[in-house]
């Protein structure tokens, strides 16, 4: 508070009335950070200017994606930030209660931010009649347990009235009609993060950050296979090569580069010329590029895609809410697909062959209608990794489906070991270890494995100290 | 206010306000639909209506977005053909394929829509749902592996019948519907109502059939068997078989139970008006005595069990007579085994009843007498007319015959019985002849026939003033309770659990719109109209069971064959 905290949020209430504040963020141009885009100011103007005795002002912190920390780390180290943001946000649409919206174990993250809310209660930031302005706020936490897709507005709403976390259909928007029927706007920590700021500086300088389209600057969770990991924020327009290049500052070493991942669980992979693309809402749409709540993945060559592919695909199949069918039955599908291309046959006979083929052709039209006709944004946007993937990686795909091999050597069933009879020396320390007992020979004769029997587990691969065995 | 939108290319006219599906329904272009249910806020779960609107990104689904002026829509363009193909494909691939053994058979709206789009091949494989067949209930089944979870059940269940006893579990692929704690239906607040059969597009919510039972037993030579059917029954059937229906049909359908193998013909008819003579009886004690609470019908089981459930302390006001079936069954079983001159226990008694709560109703603890229940076996309509075809009969030469005695005629009443409002009316109509010697106007009884689902009026008896209300389907018990709670007083109300009464219940065929229920009701108003015996006080079978018969046995002397008791029901909610 010493270094100037709160000072914006007392000139939003001393100064501005409630559309004045709107006016201000809408000038800035900031755009909601959790992926949509959606105009700030905009959306607050609907929730002001819809008539209603009550308006809810919702912080979004519930953050679910796999790999994604940036809300975390921002409560932890700047709660009070957070919560200026918040306040300055209720008082711009006339909201008298917010809600922070958090998922079961944050740890830290809520402890800083319980502390945060009770001492500025204590020195009458938040409470009854804050600065005798009439302005009155109560912000409370809410927490809830962790299905993925209660990030979802709608969703979220219907957990916060008790009910099942399923989407609800779009319009009426939450910003006119929300939580218990009273407008509701619904913000992302990180934009909220911004408002202070835009207070404090006005909304000329925030534009004078970032692109034309996409004022202000960006915070992205850097993690995987560069050599820097963490939070880091960079300012709208900045290449995402140069984000990968100077700030995480490229990959390990030794490694070969293959793409990023942007946006989580749902989010897209970038790879080649693409990398070059600004972090700008708009340029990266044309690319078909999803912004995403800020995860920022970066993956090298011993990371198979289409491993990963299922991987998340797995992950969106068991988050759904099972509501609409494109969503609950098309990632079931996918998974199933894609499980069949990694996973080695019982037997390799022509009809599980042509099942195999039948499949993959579907994949594609499963994965469009799925993008067109999905009620929420979880189920539009849960084919992205695989369209992505598909879309830079046609050929690691196609090694899967028709030569059977995975060039990362990570996918089980397609890996097949062999021993090199000149290296062997017949210790039998493979031999020992195999849970299947595919390895036959005699002590101190170069043994062999059955690859019939063998399950691709790379145990002996592991436990060889002669660098006899070798994956294919 | 109208304005014009372009849809397909060709323009058509549009409401401000109304959703695109309604608007391109007006104008004769049909969109497929699964979740969707008429007078429900769309939920836009299963994302067949979906349309293409130009500028547009993504698909619209057109059972929930408004119709705006700029927009021009394409409904059959190959794109939306693919995005409604794939999703039909989508629920086949882990479809159980045993179509040919499904209760829905030709019936089945997802068996419909892949045949409108033109599935002829499974171009996407997926493993099968876990078989999960939930038989606990007496008179629903439920087959998980066949729901598609359009989430019509739960909405009918919240929305309608406001049990709520059934709602989606888990999440994922594991999402499925089910009863409180995920135990089998039995164990929970289900009122075996059936609505959710009634709306279900699939096979995977059925009544329980008995049919096979019935079937084993008419060939079995040791007993008599005995059929009553009540009065909607003959209408249903006629629906059924494709017949227009009339008053000869009633006696149409004797000749063919006879056909099918019952050795005796009841009806059910006789029963109801048994029981609104004694529950005028209990209503004119009650308004005597000035007993306080008013007087509740218990002649629907579902809304016996509901309220044995959710409203424990009105169970020593709710009247104790059982319901026609039972009152019809338990006669069955004493008197006709007398006049035939066997024991009771060789009877098999089969009631073909409307209603799915009868089957639950049948096995109720205080239907039975000596271990031998009143009623054997329930068909629902649709399983008796399935009994019928399979015995491969020609409705259109079959004589007319009449049902036997002494439980063989009706009055006018007993078949507005099937009606909601109806029951009150003739116990009324009833009081008011055995009071005044008079008939009833009919005109006084017109509030009691519409209004909503909460509908009450003053009759005046004599100098005595009697207060009814009537509830039609559960959400009007809201209204009923604040009525009550303002201090109102009533004697006599009636609650039916499915909106319109028995003629909505859930054997019957399912009603595509409000206006069949409206024409079921009317046939029955016009019965009521034209009919020469309005009352049971008339009724010839009534008036020689109550003068003679009924004395002359000494198991129905005292008329407590009639009576049974309700009490509190402990279920999961």
């Amino acid at each position: 508070m010493a270094r100037g905290g709160y000072r914006a949020f007392v000139k939003a209430i001393r100064n501005y009335t409630y559309e004045e504040v709107c006016d201000i963020v809408e000038r800035s141009g900031l755009r909601g950070r959790s992926g949509g885009g959606y105009p700030t100011g905009l959306k607050w103007k609907q929730a002001l200017n819809t008539i209603a005795n009550a308006r809810y002002l919702i912080c979004n912190a519930k953050e679910s994606d796999p790999g994604a920390f940036t809300d975390r780390t921002i409560l932890e180290s700047d709660p009070y930030r957070l919560l200026e943001g918040i306040a300055i946000a209720s008082y711009a649409i006339g909201s008298s209660e917010a809600i922070i919206f958090m998922r079961s174990g944050a740890g830290h993250a809520l402890e800083r931010l319980r502390i945060a809310i009770d001492r500025s209660r204590e020195y009458g930031l938040l409470g009854h009649n804050i600065f005798s302005s009439g302005f009155n706020l109560s912000i409370r936490i809410r927490i809830e347990p962790g299905a993925f897709v209660c990030g979802e507005e709608t969703a979220l709403i219907n957990t916060l009235e008790g009910r099942r976390g399923m989407p609800q259909l779009k319009p009426p928007y939450p910003a006119t009609s929300g939580l218990f029927g009273k407008p509701t706007v619904i913000n992302n920590v990180e934009t909220l993060m911004n408002i202070p700021l835009i207070m404090q500086n006005g909304p000329e300088w925030f534009r004078s950050l970032g692109t034309e389209d996409s004022p202000g600057t960006k915070v992205f969770a850097i993690a995987g296979k560069g050599r820097m990991s963490g939070v880091v924020e960079v300012e709208m327009g900045t290449s995402v090569r140069d984000i990968l290049e100077d700030i995480a500052d490229g990959i390990r070493e030794g490694r070969d580069f293959k793409a990023i991942q942007l946006g989580g669980a749902t989010g897209t992979f970038i790879a080649g010329d693409d990398l070059d693309v600004p972090v700008d809402y708009e340029a990266m749409r044309e690319k078909g590029i999803g912004m995403g709540a800020g995860g920022f993945i970066i993956i090298d060559e011993n990371t198979c895609m289409v491993e990963l592919v299922r991987y998340y695909m797995e992950f969106i199949r068991n988050e759904s809410c099972g509501k609409c069918i494109p969503c609950r039955e098309g990632t079931g599908r996918m998974l199933e697909i894609l499980e069949s291309v990694i996973k080695k046959p019982a037997d390799e006979d022509s009809g599980t062959t042509l099942e195999r083929f039948k499949g993959v052709m579907q994949l594609e039209t499963i994965a469009s209608v799925m993008k067109d006709t999905s009620l929420c944004g979880l189920g539009q946007t849960a084919a992205n990794p695989f369209l992505s993937a598909l879309h830079n990686f046609r050929e690691e795909f196609e090694e899967h489906i028709f030569d059977r091999k995975c060039r990362a050597n990570v996918c089980r069933g397609l890996r097949s070991f062999s021993i090199d009879v000149d290296k062997c020396t017949g210790c039998t320390a493979c031999a020992t270890r195999c849970p299947v007992n595919a390895i036959y020979g005699t002590r101190l004769q170069p043994y062999f494995i059955v690859s019939e029997k063998c399950t691709g587990c790379g145990i002996c691969f592991d436990v060889c100290k002669f660098s006899a065995i070798t994956v294919k | 206010m109208f304005f014009t939108i372009q849809v397909n290319n060709r323009k058509i006219k549009a409401e401000k306000g109304e959703t695109i599906l309604s608007a391109l329904n007006r104008n004769g272009i049909i969109i497929p639909t699964l979740c969707r249910m008429k007078d429900f806020t769309p939920t836009g779960a299963c994302r067949m209506c979906v349309v293409e609107v130009e500028g547009r990104n993504r698909l619209v689904a057109a059972c929930s977005q408004p119709v705006e002026e700029w927009m021009k829509i394409q409904t059959h363009s190959p794109r939306v053909i693919t995005a409604r193909r794939t999703i039909v494909e989508l629920l086949l691939s882990n479809h159980p394929d045993d179509c040919l053994y499904c209760d829905r058979n030709l019936n089945c709206e997802l068996q419909r829509l892949a045949e409108e789009l033109n599935i002829r091949e499974r171009r996407i494989r997926a493993r099968k749902i876990k078989p999960h067949l939930d038989q606990s209930s007496p008179a629903i089944v439920r087959e998980l592996s066949k729901c598609i979870l359009c989430g019509r059940c739960v909405r009918v269940c919240e929305e309608v019948m406001t049990a709520t006893s059934v709602d989606f579990i888990s999440k994922g692929r594991n999402t499925h519907v089910g009863a409180a704690l995920d135990k089998d239906l039995n164990f929970s607040s289900c009122i075996q109502c059936g609505q959710c059969v009634l709306v279900c597009p699939t096979g995977a919510l059925h009544e329980k059939h008995n049919i096979t039972e019935v079937q084993e037993y008419l060939h079995n030579k040791d007993v008599i068997k005995v059929i009553q059917y009540s009065p909607a029954v003959p209408m249903g059937i006629a629906e059924e078989l494709g017949i227009r229906y009339s008053r000869e049909f009633d006696r149409v359908l004797n000749g063919i139970l006879r056909k099918v193998g019952f050795d005796r013909v009841y009806k059910t008819g006789t029963g109801t008006d048994i029981a609104v003579s004694e529950m005028s009886d209990q209503l004119l004690t009650g308004i005597k005595n000035d007993s306080g609470g008013p007087l509740y019908i218990s002649a629907c089981p579902a809304w016996v069990k509901y309220a044995e459930q959710f409203m424990p302390g009105i169970l020593p006001q709710l009247s104790g007579v059982k319901s026609p079936q039972q009152i019809t069954g338990s006669l069955i079983k004493t008197l006709i085994a007398d006049q035939i001159g066997i024991k009771s226990s060789e009877i098999f008694s089969v009631s073909a009843s409307p209603c799915t709560a009868m089957k639950f109703e049948a096995r109720r603890d205080g239907m039975m007498r000596k271990g031998i229940s009143d009623v054997d076996a329930v068909l629902t309509v649709r399983e008796l007319a399935r009994l019928i075809r399979l015995h491969g009969i020609d409705t259109s030469v079959i004589e007319q015959e009449a049902a036997d005695d002494p439980l063989s005629g009706r009055s006018s009443a007993a078949f507005l019985a099937e009606v909601s409002g109806g029951i009150a009316e003739g116990v009324l109509k009833d009081l008011i002849y055995k009071m005044t010697g008079k008939d009833a106007d009919k005109h006084i009884f017109k509030r009691i026939r519409t209004g909503g689902s909460f509908r009450e009026a003053v009759i005046s008896i004599d100098k005595m003033s009697v207060n009814v209300a009537v509830v039609d389907g559960l959400t009007g018990l809201e209204k009923l309770k604040a009525a009550l709670a303002d201090g109102k007083k009533y004697n006599l109300v009636e609650v039916m659990a499915c909106p319109g009464g028995c003629i909505h219940g859930a054997g019957l065929r399912p009603p595509n719109s409000k206006e069949d229920l409206k024409n079921r009701a009317k046939t029955i108003y016009q019965a009521d109209d034209t009919e020469a015996i309005t009352l049971p006080s008339k009724s010839p079978a009534c008036i020689s069971l109550y003068s003679k018969l009924l004395g002359a046995n000494s198991e129905t002397a005292d008329h407590k064959i009639f009576y049974t008791h309700f009490e509190k029901r402990n279920v999961l909610l």
